[in-house]
């Protein structure tokens, strides 16, 4: 589990801008569970965000790095995100790996992927919270951009 | 309800915010338990088939049922609590549950909270200090762009929500004659302090079309919008400007 570690304020920082997931619940799962991975109570103030981004000083936030994220097991099927840095930023949010298995499958990712794409994208680009449009979301695609972000320690 | 929910909470004391997210999310299950037409055992699928009545239902089913008839009234129809002839009021009931998750939050002593389900986002308070909450609102033409960002600088709540479609043209059912219609708009935008209503206000105006769309918006209180045809044209209520961010 690539929880919201505490101790790493600068990618929690970044997976909240890129992602906007403090929290995540999976409603089309028709049994109950708990979110995996809440930063509850420990906001990322603005203020901050810039002062730990200058210093976050890690390998590989300069120049383009293109990581692929764990393999996440869903219910649906294995969930696999590849990223792209630039420069310390992300441009880049493909699934590699996503539920084809039946038809039903095929539209949801078919709508599913591109938006959540977009939602990282946008949502990191504009200095946005959130995003208001036909939006989906999914925890193995979430799970698979936190394990990327782990790996190039944003 | 076959949606996603996500919850950006900030501030307040993490046991008692903790608690409250728990129980908020316990609470959309239910929400899903009983309005969900997908079960068909759910409260609300066998109201439908008449095997239980108003009374024997949850409390609260009524409640929903009477805000589902209010919004009908309203937006003259255009919204309706009926799909295909039969009992379905799920239009209305993720913005209601969202908004109320985002009150149980607030309540609890959080600072802000975010709630967006399924594209669809209630805020209250502030992100962080002098902070307000900002969305934005995904361009249905052009993938990965923005068409605006709304702020809620200067209200506690403010509510964002986007009905529309990626296809150009798209058929939709008038509600009001069963009958297919097509609508000129690929998206409507509505923000107000209330997801429950913005939503259906939203759903109802992309029905109208642009223009019927657009007057009707205009004369609803405390609503702005911002509507996006088929040709790209970008339609505002007079007093959207001020919530641009």
């Amino acid at each position: 589990m690539h929880a919201l570690r505490k101790s790493r304020p600068l990618r929690r920082i970044v997976l909240a801008s890129a992602a906007t997931v403090s929290g995540l619940v999976l409603l089309l799962s028709l049994k109950p569970h708990t979110a995996p991975a809440l930063a509850v109570g420990t906001p990322a103030p603005t203020s901050s965000s810039s002062s730990a981004a200058g210093s976050g000083g890690t390998s590989g936030t300069t120049g383009s790095r293109t990581v692929t994220g764990d393999s996440v097991d869903t219910r649906w099927g294995p969930v696999q995100v590849r990223i792209t840095i630039q420069d310390g930023k992300l441009t880049e949010v493909t699934a590699v790996t996503y539920p084809t298995e039946n038809r039903r499958d095929q539209e949801i990712s078919s709508y599913a992927i591109p938006q959540l794409r977009r939602e990282a994208l946008a949502a990191q680009s504009a200095n946005i919270d959130t995003v208001s449009g036909a939006t989906y979301t999914s925890t193995g695609y979430r799970q698979s951009l936190q394990s990327a972000l782990d790996s190039v320690g944003l | 309800m076959g949606t996603v929910f996500s919850f950006d909470v900030r501030g307040g004391d993490p046991d008692a915010v903790r608690a409250a997210l728990d129980e908020a999310v316990a609470e959309l299950h239910r929400v899903d338990e009983v309005y969900s037409t997908y079960r068909e055992n759910s409260q609300i699928s066998r109201l439908a088939r008449g095997e239980l009545t108003v009374e024997e239902c949850d409390p609260e089913v009524a409640d929903v049922l009477e805000l589902a008839a209010e919004a009908e009234r309203v937006s003259d129809g255009w919204f309706s609590r009926r799909y295909a002839g039969r009992l379905d009021p799920t239009g209305i009931v993720k913005g209601w549950a969202a908004e109320r998750a985002a009150d149980t939050l607030m309540a609890a002593g959080a600072a802000g909270v975010s709630v967006n389900g399924g594209g669809d986002v209630q805020m209250a308070g502030m992100p962080g200090p002098g902070r307000p909450w900002r969305v934005g609102i995904a361009d249905p033409l052009r993938p990965g762009g923005l068409a605006a960002v709304i702020s809620a600088a200067g209200v506690d709540r403010l509510a964002v929500a986007t009905s529309g479609t990626a296809e150009r043209g798209a058929h939709i059912v008038d509600p009001r004659t069963g009958r297919s219609a097509v609508t000129d708009l690929v998206a409507v935008t509505v923000v107000g302090p209330s997801l429950t209503w913005v939503d259906c206000w939203a759903t109802a105006a992309f029905a109208m079309g642009s223009r019927a769309g657009l007057t009707w918006l205009e004369s609803l209180p405390e609503v702005e919008a911002l509507l996006i045809t088929a040709g790209d044209e970008v339609r505002c209520t007079d007093g959207l400007a001020a919530r641009l961010g």
